[in-house]
């Protein structure tokens, strides 16, 4: 059974046609890396998946729920989809234990006491128990990022997604980001992740989706996709990054 | 009932004041934005001393209503011998006015100029007042130009003051007609919309004249 | 004609400013009150709202607070509507001081990263919670120094409501002037008096300002 399915999804930016019928179907336990260069729509898609963007054409459902850019429908869709921005979008007015507790408390309603012991766990996770009171910006950027990913998790999200979270990073501090995320992908949270980290998409992915002016060009196993890609936009692709 | 027509004959007297205003405002906007130019100048690169005057220049200023201002360039000097017209009292005051709040604005933009501006200028031989009129002052204003430009807008509006010391701009017209017909909120209404038109109409000509002045971002 | 001494001219003078102080305070709560009534209307995002704050901000923004008073004043008790010098500045000022305010606080709002709301939403936030957690807390924040910043003007607003009559301290600094005739000391002192009412206010805005700078 799906837990992410897009149908023919089309989007437009006014006259832009950003995503030209993407028919995409991930299933629970899936860690999915998208590629492509910038411009083919891969951050648009994944926003579409979480209702960030409105799509124009087609139908996206998250464990068999349709998606819109509704408010209340938005609600409900936060519960079972998290997200994870490129510039980490903590909130710089809380702290680190803040920051992770707020959505248990006013939007689940967990109690304070329930709401600090998730977020306690959730912060040893991604091995910060320590900053539980510190504001984010006396974090480095990569202890910022595995904050906002406590703060995703502490929704226990279905499905996480990702969108070039470690784009905004100094190249010292990848690292334990990723290592945080192949840590997730071992415990089977399914990941969607847009990604220029090609070795971590090859190691820990088990699909690659690789998008090009708008589709879906080529997609299937990481390993094979990237050891052996069949377009000749796939294969100009993997030369310029690798 | 509101009766508009009734300003009609009228007209020469607001358009008379509307003169008056629109001059005042050219004049002192160059005058004003100069003192300011001159100050912040002063209060950025000077010594601690020029800093000083000027700061207490700026704050005395930015800290007292216009109106008293006004007043005591007015009222307050002839009584230590120096006797002017209305129109050059507002004039003196206006400019005094915008002068200070202009330096405030126009040294933050100096303020944000890197040092290294600076530097390389000194390193190509370039004296001082060469690195500020063709390095320092061009960006720098950029930065500051819609704050620089709404300023020069509010005191144009707050020039409507001066008409208590009788110049005869349009505030003064707007009184004299409502006086003499009693129709005072038609004159009121239509003046204010005059000053609408006239402060829409100098945003147009600021932002045209910054399109020119700033020209170097746009060309190739 | 009667004498006045300097501690006469003092004395009347600082009895003004307690108008001056009173009819401050009742148009920046005035135009706090309409400022935030706006923000709030302007952030709901309904278009024919925003185009409408939008032109009430242009009108008070773009026309002399004289003028504006003087339609208060004269122009409303022309259209039968009695109103007091002292009802005509408050109502004057709280619109002047509405309409710059929203549009600070606007500025204020809009230097939040998009990301905030974003995030807020991707937590399943509700729009009331997003302003009440995550906006307000931080636009508060930015948006105290220019407030009290503005009170200055403000408080220098309240000079204007002389020329219509109400009895403050300009009104009351013209009035000792065409009794005494000595127009040098008394705009001096009136100007110092407002300068000790302002220049603290200047001052703590800065200094809010520098404390906020650092704090980033």
């Amino acid at each position: 059974m799906s837990l992410v399915n897009l149908h023919q999804v089309h989007k437009y930016y006014g006259d832009h046609h950003v995503l030209k019928g993407i028919d995409l179907d991930i299933k629970a336990g899936e860690v999915v890396s998208i590629i492509g260069k910038s411009g083919s729509g891969k951050s648009t898609l994944l926003r579409c998946i979480n209702g960030l963007e409105q799509y124009q054409q087609g139908g996206i459902t998250v464990d068999g729920k349709e998606v819109t850019t509704d408010d209340i429908q938005m609600r409900r869709l936060a519960l079972s989809v998290g997200m994870i921005f490129q510039n980490f979008n903590l909130f710089p007015h809380m702290t680190v234990g803040e920051n992770v507790m707020l959505a248990p408390t006013i939007v689940l309603k967990k109690s304070k006491a329930e709401a600090e012991a998730t977020a306690r766990a959730m912060l040893e996770k991604v091995g910060l128990a320590e900053k539980f009171d510190s504001f984010p910006e006396k974090l480095s950027g990569g202890q910022q990022q595995r904050v906002a990913i406590a703060r995703a998790l502490a929704m226990s999200p279905k499905v996480l997604l990702c969108d070039e979270i470690t784009s905004a990073l100094d190249p010292e501090l990848v690292g334990e980001v990723l290592k945080v995320l192949e840590q997730l992908a071992k415990e089977g949270i399914t990941l969607v992740l847009v990604t220029h980290e090609m070795n971590f998409a090859r190691d820990v992915g088990s699909r690659v989706v690789f998008m090009h002016q708008g589709k879906v060009w080529e997609q299937g196993d990481s390993k094979t996709l990237l050891s052996n890609p069949q377009t000749d936009e796939l294969k100009q692709f993997i030369g310029a990054v690798l | 009932m509101l009766y508009f027509s009734d300003l009609l004959q009228y007209s020469d007297v607001f358009l008379s004041g509307l003169k008056t205003t629109v001059e005042l405002t050219v004049l002192t906007t160059i005058l004003g934005v100069a003192l300011g130019t001159v100050c912040a100048t002063v209060r950025q690169y000077g010594n601690r001393a020029s800093q000083r005057v000027v700061s207490v220049y700026v704050e005395l200023i930015r800290n007292t209503p216009f109106i008293v201002q006004l007043f005591f360039i007015f009222f307050g000097l002839p009584a230590l011998g120096m006797m002017l017209s209305p129109w050059q009292a507002s004039m003196i005051a206006l400019t005094i006015n915008l002068g200070a709040y202009s330096a405030e604005i126009i040294r933050a933009g100096l303020a944000s100029i890197s040092k290294g501006q600076m530097e390389a200028a000194k390193v190509l031989g370039l004296n001082f007042r060469q690195t500020l009129t063709r390095v320092i002052f061009i960006p720098a204003f950029e930065k500051i130009y819609p704050a620089l430009t709404s300023q020069c807008i509010i005191v144009m509006l707050g020039s409507a003051v001066i008409s208590q010391i009788s110049v005869q701009d349009l505030t003064y017209a707007a009184n004299l007609v409502q006086s003499r017909n009693f129709r005072a909120f038609e004159s009121y209404f239509v003046t204010a919309l005059m000053y609408l038109g006239l402060s829409i109409l100098l945003r147009f000509a600021f932002n045209a004249l910054g399109k020119r002045l700033f020209a170097y971002r746009t060309a190739n | 004609m009667i004498e006045f001494s300097n501690y006469d001219i003092l004395r009347n003078l600082l009895f003004a400013t307690q108008w001056t102080i009173l009819l401050s305070l009742a148009a920046f709560i005035g135009g706090t009150t309409v400022a935030l009534t706006l923000t709030a209307l302007r952030l709901t995002r309904n278009p024919t709202i925003q185009r409408i704050v939008k032109v009430y901000v242009e009108l008070f923004q773009g026309t002399p607070l004289l003028m504006q008073m003087f339609l208060c004043f004269f122009g409303l008790s022309m259209l039968g509507y009695e109103i007091s010098a002292w009802g005509a500045a408050i109502l004057s000022l709280t619109f002047f001081t509405s309409a710059f305010l929203v549009e600070i606080w606007r500025g204020c709002i809009d230097t939040l990263p998009k990301g905030q709301w974003e995030a807020s939403r991707c937590l399943g936030l509700s729009f009331l919670q997003t302003l009440r957690f995550i906006i307000l807390p931080q636009a508060i924040r930015v948006a105290t120094a220019p407030t009290v910043g503005f009170s200055v003007q403000v408080i220098k607003g309240t000079a204007l409501a002389s020329v219509i009559g109400f009895v403050e301290l300009t009104k009351v600094g013209t009035m000792l002037n065409n009794a005494t005739f000595e127009p040098f000391k008394i705009f001096t002192l009136v100007a110092l008096i407002y300068f000790v009412l302002c220049y603290p206010l200047s001052l703590y805005s800065k200094h809010l300002e520098k404390k906020f700078n650092v704090s980033r």
